[in-house]
Parts: structure tokens; C-alpha cells; sequence
């Protein structure tokens, strides 16, 4: 198992439990609605999904560009729009990756290639030999009470948690490691259900329930 | 796009979604370097950038999902496949790719009704519904559809049964979630190409329900 450490801070920057954790807060108004509401809103948008989405392979993985993101601070973070966040990743990558002082490639990615990642992808499921299956669906599991220094795809709301295992998805690759380029780490990951009233503790949305799913490293069984 | 396109009020207090003419052309200035380098560097060319936009402006987006939807609800075999795996099923119509590589699809039932966010980020199943539409990534609704599911919908003008239990789909790996909706009734025995025409966009995310007719 891994362990998530609670003390390292690996890029120097305190990034715990940031502001991207949403879930649970009521502080940040009305969701409001635009009508017939544009793809982009403007010509920069469209230019910044562009160069992120053909950057992947140069500047690392989703989680490490997710975790990009994680690192602009509450104040900016909230502040800003949501493909100034992507810009603002993107940036951070470019550094982070020390492209500038990197040698020419001399293998572009053409139009042809875009034809052929967009409907491609890449999976994030893998084959792991001898995985350890440690629960079963209908077990009781907490999510674990952890607050780790880098990136993590367990938010807040869950931690400490009681729910039950619902489904098993197969071995997934670990974004806590990933995203620092500490390896795949690929796990089991499972859907769990989380009833309302665990979460929220309120008698009037006590019947609804959040499935969200989690990597094996993230629970520990009821005993 | 000219300058009084009208836009709606800001998604929250802390942010207006359209920068003014300065701040746009700073962000301008920016994204352009970014072009620049990874052009100097051999990483793209221009053509694949133009490329890139042009597939998700005209290609993906709700009309694909709800073909997924129409034929679900016309052929039984078609929707146990689909609910068994998503991501094949959803591959037969031609539908795959980034941010669509492990799709599961969540039925509704008179017992439930199914809704699907990213708390953490902005997670969506972009080959059958396209780019997500801002309210998806903004905090308000990341944040509270777990907390009050009911509330939430309610504002979107979706009233569900006390006794219907709400499932909230937080897609926190990357598992991407389809919400296939209740056919309406008074559309039973419809052709396919007539229910593609009910299946909105919210009906799929899980915060509507699908037209009537």
C-alpha cells in the first residue's frame, strides 16, 4: 500500500486541502444559468484549450496539470475564470518542465494526429498482477482522515466517512503518485456510497446519497 | 464576436466570466506566447491547433449523447449492453476518445434519479455531451449538489418525488458518467430520430428531465 505522508511538501508550496475542494461549502452563491450559452467565450479560450490539450504528452499527466491548477492559490483560483486557471497551469507546466531549454523535436503533432487522439484517448486502466482485492462489494469501508501535502483525488467531504463498497472498477492508476511523477502505483478503485445524512448529518436529505469513487490507498475497512 | 454580445450575471460573486478589453488582451498576450513556444519547440503545429478547436466547437456535444439515449430507449438489448459497458456500447455509435475512456451509464428509476459532478475539478464526459457549460465548473454547483441535491435541482426547475431517492455521481477518478434518463410516456413508440429531439443536455447531466414531447 501506499503511504500518504502528511509531512512532505513536494514542490515547496503548501497546497493542502485547497480551495478546488468544493464540495460541502455554501458560500459561493446562486448557480446561475446562461442561455444558449457559447463553447468559448472568447477567442483566447479556444486557443488555451488548444495548446493544453495538445500539450499533454510534453508537460506530463492530467493529475500533474490538475494539480497545476491546485497550486494557483485560493485567492487566485477564485478570482479568476476557468480557462485563466487552465492558462495559468499551463504556464506553471511550461516551467516546471523547463521547456524553454529543451531541443527542438522534430516530430510535431499534426492535424492528422489530433484526428487521431481525440477519438482515441488514453486509458488509465491497467492490468496488475496479483492485485490485492481487499474488499468486497457490501463492505463497510471508511474513507481514511488524511490530509496529504501534494495532489489527491479524496476531498474533503468524504474523509473520515463511513459508506459501502458498491462497485469494483478494476485497477486504476494512482493520481496521488502520478501527479508527481512518483510512479502509476495502479490499484483497485471502487465506487462507494456515502448516504447524505453520514455526510451531512441533516434528517432532510437523509434519503439521497453521493457515489463517488476511490483508490484502494484512500480506505480502510470497518472491522 | 462583437462587443455587446449580452452575457448573464456573473456565476458568483468572486467572478465575472468575461474579462474587459484589457484584461482579454493580457490573457491574449499570454496564450500566444504559449502558441509560439510550442511551435518553436516542434511540439504542434498551428494547423493541429486549429484543428483541435474545430473537433470540439462542431463534433462532440449533447446531440451525440442523446443519440446514445434515443437508441437506449428503442432497443433493450442496446441499453443492457450499455449499462453493462458503457464505454463499448457508447463506441458502437462512433462516440470515444479523451475525457470518454471509461464511461459508465447510470439509469433513472422511479426510485431514483441519478445527477453527476466533479467536485475537484470539472469532469465530463466530453464525447457525448461535448465541453462542459460553465455552470458545471463553477463553485456554486460543485459545491452544493452533494450538500442538498434537491435544492439544487429545484433550481434548475426539476421537482422529483419526495419518495425518489437522489444519487449524486461525484466523478472524482477517472470513471465518467452518462445519466440516461426515463423516457417520457406520452413518448412511447416514437421513432429513434424523434426522441433524439427530447434528450436535452441537462437531462443527461441529471439536473433535467427530458422534453415530453
Amino acid at each position: 500500500m501506499i503511504t500518504l505522508s502528511n509531512s512532505s511538501n513536494i514542490f515547496g508550496v503548501i497546497v493542502m486541502n485547497g480551495a478546488h475542494d468544493l464540495g460541502g461549502m455554501q458560500c459561493y452563491g446562486a448557480i446561475r444559468i446562461e442561455k444558449d450559452e457559447p463553447i468559448f467565450h472568447d477567442e483566447w479560450e479556444k486557443r488555451v484549450f488548444a495548446a493544453t490539450m495538445v500539450s499533454f504528452g510534453a508537460l506530463g499527466s492530467i493529475d500533474a496539470f490538475r494539480h497545476a491548477i491546485e497550486r494557483m492559490g485560493a485567492e487566485r483560483y477564485l478570482s479568476t475564470t476557468y480557462y485563466e486557471h487552465w492558462l495559468a497551469a499551463l504556464e506553471m507546466r511550461i516551467e516546471e518542465t523547463k521547456l524553454h531549454s529543451k531541443a527542438k523535436s522534430d516530430t510535431p503533432l499534426t492535424s492528422e494526429d489530433v484526428d487521431a487522439i481525440v477519438p482515441t484517448g488514453g486509458s488509465y486502466s491497467r492490468e496488475v498482477a496479483n492485485a490485492e482485492i481487499r474488499f468486497a462489494i457490501g463492505d463497510r469501508v471508511r474513507a481514511k482522515n488524511i490530509n496529504p501535502a501534494g495532489h489527491t483525488r479524496l476531498p474533503r467531504y468524504i474523509r473520515g466517512r463511513e459508506g459501502e463498497i458498491v462497485t469494483n472498477r478494476g485497477n486504476f492508476v494512482f493520481p496521488d503518485t502520478v501527479a508527481h511523477d512518483l510512479g502509476e502505483s495502479a490499484q483497485p478503485l471502487y465506487s462507494v456510497r456515502f448516504e447524505s445524512a453520514e455526510l451531512w448529518g441533516s434528517e432532510e436529505e437523509g434519503r439521497d446519497a453521493v457515489y463517488i469513487d476511490l483508490w484502494d490507498s484512500y480506505l480502510e475497512k470497518i472491522e | 464576436m462583437s462587443s455587446n454580445h449580452k452575457h448573464s450575471e456573473p456565476a458568483n460573486p468572486y467572478l465575472e466570466k468575461r474579462r474587459n478589453g484589457e484584461e482579454t488582451s493580457e490573457l491574449e498576450k499570454r496564450v500566444s506566447d504559449i502558441e509560439a513556444l510550442l511551435i518553436s519547440k516542434g511540439i504542434v503545429s498551428k494547423e493541429s491547433l486549429d484543428r483541435m478547436i474545430e473537433i470540439y466547437e462542431n463534433d462532440l456535444g449533447p446531440m451525440n449523447g442523446a443519440r446514445v439515449v434515443a437508441k437506449a430507449w428503442t432497443d433493450d438489448e442496446f441499453k443492457s449492453r450499455l449499462l453493462q459497458d458503457g464505454t463499448s456500447a457508447i463506441g458502437e455509435l462512433g462516440f470515444s476518445g479523451l475525457q470518454g475512456e471509461h464511461m459508465v451509464v447510470i439509469e433513472n428509476t422511479p426510485e431514483f434519479h441519478n445527477v453527476v459532478v466533479c467536485t475537484l475539478c470539472s469532469c465530463y464526459p466530453w464525447p457525448v455531451l461535448g465541453l462542459p457549460p460553465s455552470w458545471y465548473k463553477d463553485a456554486p454547483y460543485r459545491s452544493r449538489i452533494v450538500l442538498e441535491p434537491r435544492k439544487v435541482l429545484e433550481e434548475f426547475g426539476t421537482f422529483l418525488p419526495e419518495d425518489q431517492e437522489i444519487r449524486v455521481w461525484d466523478s472524482s477518478a477517472e470513471i465518467r458518467y452518462m445519466v440516461l434518463p426515463r423516457q417520457p410516456d406520452q413518448s412511447k413508440g416514437a421513432s429513434e430520430d424523434k426522441l433524439v429531439g427530447l434528450v436535452t443536455r441537462d437531462s443527461m447531466i441529471g439536473v433535467g428531465l427530458p422534453k415530453s414531447s
